[in-house]
């Protein structure tokens, strides 16, 4: 369902990707690890189409589109998802009635009928249990006053309420303590479906350990450099990032 | 990010609806201000004696004052001498008695506008006072309101039917001293509203007054009086729209209100006035004098302004917590767009003992507008426990806008308790990606994220009109979509 080939991507006049090839199929879960500014953000940023990114080469097909021709707000309603890593606070703006809006677009885009109140009242009691969220932080605005933990299950709580075709979780589990980081991967895999598919960026192979990955990429300065199963974030885990400059050097 | 501003900017390239211009025999005055003018303008009007000298008394005063060069805004000076001060819609001698007799080309502007006058029309609940230029054309829901012993009409047909009102309360909170531009309105105003609401009524119905300002080169000079007695409560709005024109012209408006003891008066202004095309051309000057008066105990007054429209606005509703416990509200959204420019804000003089007064200001500028917020929280020697909270918030769109804040806290009583909160923050690329990123369209998305901002001022709007003035600011910030 995702093609993407030879993506580079620049950020500021600053080369990011250099040369990105991977294809993720119908329900697949895909991990995507590298240490700090190897450029795991901007893959998922260059995925849902913010404008400060870049893309110099490379092409991304989404289900036969060209998905890099697509408006950010297009990508999301044809359910690209990307749940952020700094979700924003935006002040006045109820958590529900900015949901209900993002739902009935993407209902409109699939020619669906929009939800009335009632009805959304009813999904999205049923979603808050997926992430085990309280009723009352539908109330506040968005994410205002949230603590990180409850901002990071906002996102899910938001994907489990739009059912996107590809979600992209961007460092979701970072800052999380166990608990939280139990609950977020107890949403995620509630929302595996077999058809759904998974890219999950990711500094610690932490997560990987409650959400398992159909496949495992490791990227270094803009490239991957290393690929395998779920085993080969066990083998990070053991043996730190520094592991892959060895190989590398090795290699050169 | 240099996209989406620019994006942004696009879409902030605002079209104004209420831009056009009335063709109707108008009997205007030459332009020009001295005293024949002034006595022009009171003969037209039949006025006594005594209003006749204290608009005289004020003139006199006013050539001895200079325009307040103190306001974050600029702009050359107007020429007083160019302006017309008085110009009616030609009816019939005595004025229209009924809607019937209202000239239909004056009814069909106030239907354009979305202000239908014809009563079976009106929004449920609402009377409405229309002025056009310097004359009020019409008044709905008199009788009604007359029924509760409630006085609304014209400013003109007060001074005939109820001098002794008028008199005693004219020039009572802003005297014709009070400033340059109170003043040069006190000589030379021309109509306006005026509300009675009598000792323990609550007016049954939102009262409201939509100024429209036609003809070429005229000022327009109102002035409203509302007078609410003892334990009362009134609920009273303004409108305001003008034709689009490449010169400046000039509103200077004087409001006062007086709220004796328990009575309460809400005040809401959604201000539309012409802001000028893109490049800054044009425009009006919206000088204006708002002040009230809480003289009784246990009184209340609540200014809510939405202001969208003006090329500058200067503007400070006040109260004055003169009765013990006595409670003043400001709640403020003031958006400058393009060359726009508003110094505006409150003062609250606390006098009276444990009196309370709570600001919120919400700016918004986008373009090349600057936005000022100017407020006073005095606190006089004998207001023991006087209490006031100010926010004050400032929403940037694009980078070639402003906003600035200059509170001035003065208390001479070592009980006050005055809390100054501030925020600035731009229309962020991440607040706008992550709306996109969820689905929502980009229009969508602003006037989401403006409205949130706004949130706090629009839900002490009267009900009928948080609506309206949520499109105003969807209208105000339209265009195309980059």
């Amino acid at each position: 369902m995702l093609e993407i080939k030879d993506l580079h991507a620049r950020v500021e006049g600053k080369d990011i990707l250099n040369g990105i090839d991977l294809a993720v199929g119908d329900g697949e879960v895909h991990a995507i690890m590298g240490p700090n500014g190897s450029g795991k953000s901007t893959l998922a940023n260059v995925l849902a189409g913010r404008d400060r990114f870049e893309v110099t080469r490379g092409s991304v097909t989404y289900d036969g589109e060209n998905l890099l021709d697509m408006a950010p707000e297009e990508r999301a309603r044809a359910g690209v998802f990307l749940a952020f890593q700094y979700p924003v606070e935006i002040p006045g703006v109820n958590n529900t009635y900015f949901l209900k809006a993002a739902l009935n677009a993407v209902r409109r885009h699939r020619g669906e009928p929009e939800v009335d109140a009632m009805d959304f009242m009813k999904l999205v009691r049923e979603k808050l249990k997926v992430v085990h969220m309280d009723e009352d932080l539908l109330k506040r605005a968005i994410n205002e006053g949230f603590s990180g933990g409850e901002k990071k299950r906002n996102e899910i709580f938001q994907m489990a309420v739009l059912e996107p075709r590809l979600a992209i979780l961007d460092e979701t589990d970072s800052g999380l303590d166990i608990d939280a980081l139990k609950l977020v991967a107890d949403g995620v895999n509630r929302l595996r479906d077999g058809k759904r598919s998974f890219l999950i960026v990711t500094h610690y192979p932490r997560l990987l350990q409650y959400v398992e990955p159909d496949r495992v990429h490791v990227l270094r300065h803009g490239r991957f450099v290393a690929e395998g199963d779920k085993d080969l974030a066990y083998e990070l885990e053991r043996r730190g990032y520094g592991w892959l400059d060895e190989k590398e050097a090795a290699a050169s | 990010m240099a996209s989406s501003t620019e994006q942004l900017e696009n879409r902030l390239s605002q079209r104004y609806k209420a831009g056009f211009v009335t063709e109707v025999d108008s009997d205007t005055v030459p332009p020009g201000l001295d005293e024949d003018v002034i006595r022009l303008i009171s003969a037209k009007k039949g006025e006594p004696e005594w209003l006749t000298d204290w608009r005289l008394k004020a003139y006199h005063h006013w050539l001895t004052m200079m325009r307040p060069n103190w306001a974050h805004v600029r702009f050359p000076e107007p020429d007083y001498q160019a302006i017309r001060y008085y110009s009616a819609p030609k009816s019939k001698k005595d004025g229209p008695k009924s809607l019937d007799e209202v000239d239909p080309k004056l009814l069909e502007t106030y239907d354009k506008l979305g202000i239908p006058l014809h009563e079976q029309k009106q929004l449920a609940g609402v009377a409405v006072d229309a002025v056009f230029d310097s004359v009020s054309v019409a008044t709905t829901f008199k009788e009604k309101l007359a029924e509760h012993g409630v006085i609304f009409c014209s400013f003109s047909e007060a001074v005939q039917k109820h001098p002794e009102l008028v008199r005693e309360y004219l020039g009572s909170v802003v005297p014709h001293t009070d400033n340059f531009f109170a003043s040069l309105n006190s000589a030379v105003f021309t109509d306006g509203s005026f509300v009675y609401v009598p000792r323990g009524v609550r007016c049954p119905m939102e009262l409201s007054t939509y100024f429209r300002i036609n003809a070429a080169q005229t000022g327009q000079f109102e002035r409203t009086l509302i007078i609410a007695d003892e334990g009362s409560h009134v609920s009273y709005l303004e409108g305001c729209t003008a034709p689009m024109r490449d010169e400046n012209q000039l509103h200077a408006a004087v409001v006062e209100l007086v709220a004796l003891e328990g009575a309460h008066i809400k005040y809401s202004t959604v201000q539309n006035w012409y802001p000028g095309d893109e490049n800054g051309k044009g425009g009006i000057y919206n000088f204006v004098t708002k002040r009230g008066d809480c003289r009784g105990d246990d009184s209340k007054i609540s200014w809510t302004q939405i202001e969208t429209g003006s090329a500058v606005t200067w503007k400070y509703p006040s109260c004055i917590l003169r009765g013990d416990r006595s409670v003043g509200e400001f709640y403020s959204v003031a958006l400058t767009n393009h060359w726009q420019q508003a110094d505006t804000g409150t003062k609250m003089i606390h006098l009276g003992r444990d009196t309370k007064s709570t600001i919120v200001s919400k700016g918004i500028s986008a373009g090349h507008g600057s936005n000022a917020y100017r407020g006073l929280v005095k606190v006089g020697r004998d207001a023991e426990n006087a209490r006031n909270h100010t926010q004050c918030d400032s929403l940037l769109m694009g980078d070639t806008c402003a906003a600035h804040t200059f509170p001035y806290i003065e208390t001479k009583n070592p009980s006050a308790v005055v809390e100054h909160e501030a925020t600035t923050s731009r229309i962020g690329e991440d607040q706008l990606f992550y709306c996109l990123q969820r689905g929502i369209g980009e229009e969508d998305a602003v006037n989401m994220i403006v409205n949130g901002f706004c949130k706090e001022v629009f839900r002490e709007l009267p009900m009928e009109f948080a609506v309206e003035a949520q499109k105003l600011m969807e209208v105000s910030l339209e265009g195309a979509v980059g």
